[in-house]
């Protein structure tokens, strides 16, 4: 048996055409992306070596649009903290505590999640749309003439406008992994807390949720690197516009690899969504770490 | 969880109780509405012609039911050959992301050789990495390769994204294999291919479906690639390909709407069909965190 299983020749056979595709389509490609970011290059000819003169730019650059698109994605992540994760954890408790319709609401719930990005975007677009659209529609039959807007070419509104069909689509995800959490908390716990004449809120906060914490924790994960990578959304919805004012990271990259061909300057970008994204997902390990040893000592 | 109803009920007035389940079941209702409004309003405008969506019935079913807006999205508009272009690249996709990490889980987990733990490290490493990185040095590797604006552009990035959640989600299930199971075949004398093909495969089918189902999802719903690597319109899949049918037919919803729902409507299909296993096989990707 030892014998058969350590025969090398299937152990190749089995292993390389996955190695080799995973290693020739995401690993190579990013140290060639690292490597374009060092240098001064617009795709044709030869590419000029510049060192770390890229991040500089990106960072300290006068005309950098960087820091507004890096914010908006500091933004986005803050809100779908802020809003969206308390908002599905609030439903997925609900949900757990026995109401009736339960598997109904999980299963619509969901819905969103598995449609395409794409089509949430066009649909929005549409339901955002300034003289037919549904919103703006809603509110003139209801004599609110004034609030209506162009919500996406609207410097002020456009954020806003990009945040609610984010929220929408991924409530039922996030509502789906604190769900499954809270379901395989033991019952006993509950009953015990129940005979102490705990009250239902009581329960939540002093039982179900400090017991969901590693589920709340890939939750936060998802949701920052989520936002921090944003592409989709944001470049059905306005490609950045109006002026840059809904711009985010992946949308800059975007235009400036492919429609300005600054390969160098975007290959930066680049390497900047992964390094935030890699550090901000440790930070979030870090932080949830530390609160779980002072629930300890406590 | 009727138990727990039954702890509660004395302690509290039966009113109260009656009242905020009624506005609990409300709220429900309210979000239940929000999720769903959005989809019939996109059926009902895929039904519609401009003159009906512009003319006021901006919400209501369709006076007369369009189904022309189909034929002209499909026919007219090209969505037909995207939706088969979907097809194409996401059935190579998940048959290769399948294959490929069934392979690879057992010979990470069950075979015995040295570095082993590391290589399956090195695979999840890969769970951690953005689509961004790769963009460029891919879209140039596949122009020099002659590859942009064919299938394969499409198919072996999404292969080689896919992967690391395939093994990951598979050495997972086979560690619940016995492994008298192998010992067995082992003695009947069947090899090393007949132990894996024969015995162990057929055990990991479940292991597999949910490794389809999430493959499917991210390669049916993928933009950033497949507005990059296919310039072609005839090779376009949905997603892109509604993007520039976008530009064409700004004022035209009928025709869009009908192009969002025909991409909708597999995924939807598929999910009504197995809701348990497409929210376990979502949920399967956070089990690691």
């Amino acid at each position: 048996m030892r014998q058969v299983l350590s025969d090398r020749k299937a152990i190749c056979i089995f292993l390389l055409p996955a190695l080799i595709l995973f290693v020739s389509v995401v690993i190579i490609p990013i140290g060639i992306s690292f490597y374009f970011s060092l240098l001064k290059w617009d795709g044709i000819g030869q590419g000029e070596m510049v060192g770390f003169a890229n991040y500089v730019k990106l960072f300290t650059g006068k005309t950098s649009s960087f820091w507004k698109a890096a914010g908006n994605s500091f933004l986005y992540a803050a809100v779908s903290m802020c809003i969206q994760l308390p908002f599905s954890l609030l439903l997925a408790l609900i949900l757990s505590n026995g109401i009736k319709l339960e598997n109904f609401y999980r299963n619509v719930f969901f819905i969103p999640v598995i449609i395409s990005t794409v089509v949430i975007g066009q649909l929005w677009m549409k339901i955002y749309n300034n003289d037919y659209g549904l919103l703006n529609s809603l509110l003139r039959s209801l004599g609110l003439e004034s609030w209506t807007r162009i919500w996406l070419g609207d410097k002020g509104t456009v954020l806003g406008a990009t945040f609610v069909p984010m929220l929408w689509q991924y409530v039922g995800y996030h509502l789906l992994l604190m769900y499954g959490a809270i379901k395989s908390i033991p019952q006993d716990l509950y009953e015990a807390a129940k005979i102490d004449g705990a009250s239902q809120t009581r329960t939540a906060v002093s039982i179900t949720i400090p017991l969901m914490k590693p589920m709340l924790k890939v939750c936060a994960t998802f949701s920052l690197i989520g936002s921090l990578k944003i592409f989709d959304l944001i470049f059905v919805l306005t490609g950045g516009g109006p002026s840059g004012a809904s711009e985010v990271p992946a949308t800059l990259m975007y235009r400036t690899i492919f429609l300005k061909n600054q390969y160098g300057y975007g290959s930066s970008i680049a390497m900047f969504i992964v390094l935030e994204c890699l550090v901000l997902s440790w930070v979030i390990q870090r932080l949830f770490a530390e609160r779980a040893k002072k629930g300890v000592s406590l | 969880m009727t138990r727990r109803t039954e702890f509660s009920a004395p302690r509290l007035p039966r009113r109260r109780v009656r009242v905020s389940t009624a506005l609990i079941q409300a709220g429900m209702m309210l979000w239940t509405f929000l999720c769903i409004f959005p989809l019939y309003w996109l059926v009902s405008f895929s039904l519609k012609d401009n003159t009906e969506i512009f003319g006021g019935n901006v919400a209501g079913l369709p006076h007369n039911w369009l189904f022309t807006n189909y034929a002209s999205a499909l026919i007219g508009a090209k969505v037909g050959i995207y939706l088969l272009n979907s097809v194409i690249v996401t059935a190579a996709t998940i048959a290769i992301t399948c294959l490929f990490s069934l392979m690879a889980s057992y010979a990470l987990t069950r075979m015995k050789w040295r570095g082993q733990k590391a290589m399956l490290q090195f695979f999840l490493l890969g769970l951690m990495i953005p689509i961004h990185a790769a963009l460029l040095p891919l879209f140039l590797v596949l122009s020099k390769m002659h590859l942009i604006s064919t299938h394969l552009a499409l198919i072996l990035p999404y292969t080689g994204f896919a992967l690391p959640m395939g093994i990951m989600i598979i050495t997972g299930f086979i560690d619940g294999i016995p492994r008298e199971l192998e010992e067995a075949g082992c003695i009947d004398g069947a090899n090393i291919y007949q132990i894996f093909f024969r015995i162990i495969m057929p055990i990991l089918m479940p292991a597999a479906a949910t490794v389809m189902i999430f493959t499917f999802l991210q390669s049916w719903n993928e933009l950033l690639f497949a507005q990059i690597f296919i310039s072609k319109e005839n090779v376009k899949t949905l997603t892109a390909g509604i993007q520039s049918m976008y530009g064409q037919y700004q004022t035209d919803w009928g025709p869009i709407g009908a192009a969002l729902v025909v991409a909708t409507l597999p995924t939807l299909i598929i999910y009504l069909c197995m809701s348990g296993q497409v929210q376990k096989s979502l949920a399967a990707g956070a089990v690691k965190g």
